[in-house]
């Protein structure tokens, strides 16, 4: 097995590679950025004339009340769960080769909770009254209604963001303090001096820190699981056919773990490129994420064919309607390229001849993820369009532009808030990477002593 | 908003089943509709549309689904080989069913929409944040969304028309959620008139307006609860309750008499509105 990682890069040239990251990316960054930041303002226009005129505009109707905002919404919550996975899960498990690239999937994981946030607020008819669906004080002695799934999804999230941003930026402490003693007076000195709250690697803050980051990780993983699965409730808690299904949580919590992997791996070689991070963000390391990924995609897959086997075989007519409606119907070709890019495409990740091929790992990761969107709107649209009723059947509804202009322009707000993320924080963590080449360099060590030993 | 209010008032407003739960007492507002003696003419679906202030979408809205009529007339056409013009056809009005165990009640993250002591379920325009949950899980999709403002929207009531609008319903504007209340203004009325008499409403004393204008009479409305009311005896007669998720006609097919049935009644969410089956040759 190849290194994850150099064992001899001095720890002054770490921090030298990861601070570099901060002052000077390639060109390709900045283009990024202003792509970024041209699709948002697209959105941000779209929005501006949805909220003045009214819902309509999106092309919404009776029946399909819903549409590619609740769809998105669920890709972008879903997206943020491997950010955990990476970073809390894999923590707890000891497992070494996360640390060069958690810190980024982290990121990933609060911003696009952030950019699902703004979905929900996109989706309401009323986003003036926003505020009616939290539990705040009132004078009118109002409370939200606790029974409805998406309150919990409201609360579920809040929590899930806000711990988060928690973990994030308790894991980045450490690497704030280098940053804050290594960088030029500016602005950018007073924030990292203000962040790092006053750290300087003594023991005692050092055991301080461990336990702080462990317990929040072990807090965040419950979450994690829960967000994903209260979102499913507001399906599988509803009546419809098609979404009244036991087995949407765990589906839906693989699937997002899924999404989440995929776009770690697009992430990962477009930071790696751009920040020169060839070092760091080795190729072992991801081709055990992509291993990963292959893993979760064979889960997935297992789990689509035990909700389709469970609705062909059951006695309930009005869902088999609605998934013979989606194999068959208006949604036909959008459902098979989400089993073609979900089930087919993820079978190039388990050839090891691609599993560390640059181009193709990009490719295939932003095919999983057409694919892991294109579910979403599978698991909305079709429901809407065959449901109970058959007089309020409507397959001919499309997304109007306005629709299709925010979701693009979500992607435009997660890529801007990530990248610039990348740019003010060290977005590979310092301190873990020198933990990885202390232990390799220390593993050596004993087996060179152990060699002489034995002459 | 105090935790009191929370834990004991909050069972009020809901209803998980119609006859274990709470008494209702002493209304329960229920409706039938004899869908023999419906000839489809839209005079139910006009006379709320006057009553309830209901906004003229106009054609293009109406084609893209937006149309917010409250009370809506479905036609089916007969499948039995004949063509059109010989071609028979049915009639079905639907609107809210004002279910017991209302499937669009417990999804509302605001709780805008409620269950009231008399067996109806009620819409709060003022606290819909409009995210649409309801709609989505309403099985008979008869809840209607402000897509755009159409108070100020051209051609919904020409200038001149909005002085006929009805003081006692309120205009709803965009981003709402509104749907059938059973003319709930006018069952407020005639209950407050009864009160200042010591009573309860009698039969006859408040009508729907789809069933003031009704030519043939197919729509009765009442008291589910008063003996007297036509409504409570059609119910009876049809040996349709208020808790049953299945009539026993349906075991035996067709040979009953028994012609009451309500709509998706296996889904339990209970309805208030019983229809009655045609009985001519074209319904078989």
């Amino acid at each position: 097995m190849e290194k994850d990682i150099r064992e001899d890069i001095a720890w002054a040239k770490i921090n030298g590679d990861v601070l570099k990251s901060l002052e000077n990316p390639r060109k390709l960054y900045w283009v990024i950025v202003f792509a970024a930041l041209a699709a948002f303002g697209v959105g941000v226009g779209c929005e501006v004339y949805q909220y003045n005129v009214g819902m309509g505009v999106a092309n919404l109707d009776n029946p399909h009340v819903w549409g590619l905002y609740i769809a998105t919404f669920i890709f972008w919550i879903g997206m943020s769960h491997s950010g955990t996975l990476l970073s809390a899960i894999l923590h707890l498990m000891h497992a070494d080769w996360r640390k060069p690239i958690y810190r980024f999937a982290e990121a990933m994981t609060t911003f696009s909770l952030m950019t699902a946030g703004l979905f929900v607020m996109v989706h309401i008819g009323r986003l003036w009254q926003f505020y009616y669906s939290l539990p705040y004080p009132n004078e009118r002695g109002i409370w939200p209604n606790f029974q409805s799934p998406l309150l919990w999804d409201a609360m579920a999230i809040f929590t899930y963001l806000s711990s988060s941003v928690i973990f994030l930026y308790v894991g980045m402490i450490p690497d704030l303090a280098i940053a804050r003693d290594n960088i030029h007076a500016g602005w950018r000195k007073k924030l990292y001096t203000l962040l790092s709250l006053g750290w300087e690697g003594t023991d005692r803050q050092w055991r301080n820190f461990r336990v702080t980051y462990l317990t929040v990780a072990c807090f965040l993983i419950p979450l994690a699981v829960s967000v994903h699965s209260i979102v499913a409730s507001d399906f599988a808690m509803s009546q419809q056919p098609g979404w009244h299904v036991t087995s949407f949580p765990p589906y839906f919590v693989a699937g997002a773990l899924y999404s989440g992997c995929a776009a770690i791996i697009t992430l990962f070689i477009i930071l790696r490129y751009v920040f020169k991070f060839e070092e760091y963000m080795t190729l072992p390391i991801l081709k055990k994420t992509v291993r990963l990924t292959f893993a979760i995609a064979m889960v997935w897959t297992y789990l689509n064919a035990v909700e389709f086997a469970s609705v062909w075989y059951s006695h309930d007519g009005a869902s088999k309607d609605v998934l013979i409606q989606k194999m068959t119907g208006t949604y036909a070709f959008a459902w098979w390229g989400m089993i073609f890019c979900g089930s087919i495409v993820p079978l190039v990740l388990a050839i090891k001849r691609f599993q560390t091929n640059i181009p193709v790992l990009l490719v295939v990761s932003l095919l999983l993820n057409l694919g892991m969107w294109l579910e979403r709107w599978m698991i909305v649209s079709p429901t809407f369009s065959h449901g109970y009723y058959p007089w309020t059947w409507d397959h001919d509804q499309w997304p109007s532009l306005v629709q299709w202009g925010m979701v693009f322009g979500s992607f435009g707000w997660f890529t801007l808030l990530f990248m610039i993320f990348c740019k003010v924080f060290p977005s590979v963590s310092m301190y873990e990477v020198k933990e990885m080449v202390y232990h390799r360099s220390l593993h050596l060590k004993k087996g060179d002593t152990a060699e002489q030993g034995a002459h | 908003m105090s935790v009191n209010n929370l834990l004991e008032n909050w069972s009020q407003f809901r209803h998980a089943h119609p006859v274990d739960d709470k008494p209702h007492d002493p209304y329960k507002w229920a409706m039938s509709i004899d869908l023999d003696t419906c000839t489809g003419c839209n005079a139910c679906s006009v006379a709320c549309y006057a009553e309830n202030n209901l906004p003229v979408v106009g054609k293009e809205k109406f084609a893209h689904g937006q149309v917010m009529h409250w009370m809506r007339i479905e036609r089916y056409w007969d499948e039995d080989g004949r063509d059109f013009p010989d071609q028979g056809a049915q009639f079905l009005p639907m609107m809210c069913q004002q279910c017991e165990a209302a499937p669009c009640e417990t999804v509302c993250p605001v709780a805008a929409t409620n269950h009231t002591a008399d067996g109806l379920n009620s819409q709060i325009y003022n606290r819909c944040i409009g995210s649409r949950y309801c709609s989505a899980n309403c099985p008979f999709k008869v809840r209607y969304f402000n897509w755009y403002d159409y108070p100020t929207t051209d051609n919904v009531w020409p200038a001149e028309m909005t002085q006929q609008l009805n003081p006692d319903v309120s205009v709803r504007g965009k981003g709402v959620m509104e749907k059938c209340t059973f003319c709930v203004q006018r069952l407020h009325a005639a209950k407050v008139a009864a009160k200042g008499e010591g009573r309860i409403v009698r039969e006859g004393e408040v009508q729907t307006a789809c069933q003031q204008v009704c030519p043939t009479n197919a729509i009765s409305f009442g008291n589910l609860v008063d003996p007297e009311a036509r409504v409570h005896q059609q119910w009876k007669a049809q040996q349709v309750e208020l808790d049953k998720d299945e009539q026993e006609k349906d075991g035996e097919h067709g040979r009953s008499e028994l012609r009451g049935y309500r709509i998706l009644e296996e889904l339990r969410p209970y309805p208030s509105v019983m229809y009655l089956e045609r009985v001519r040759e074209s319904a078989i």
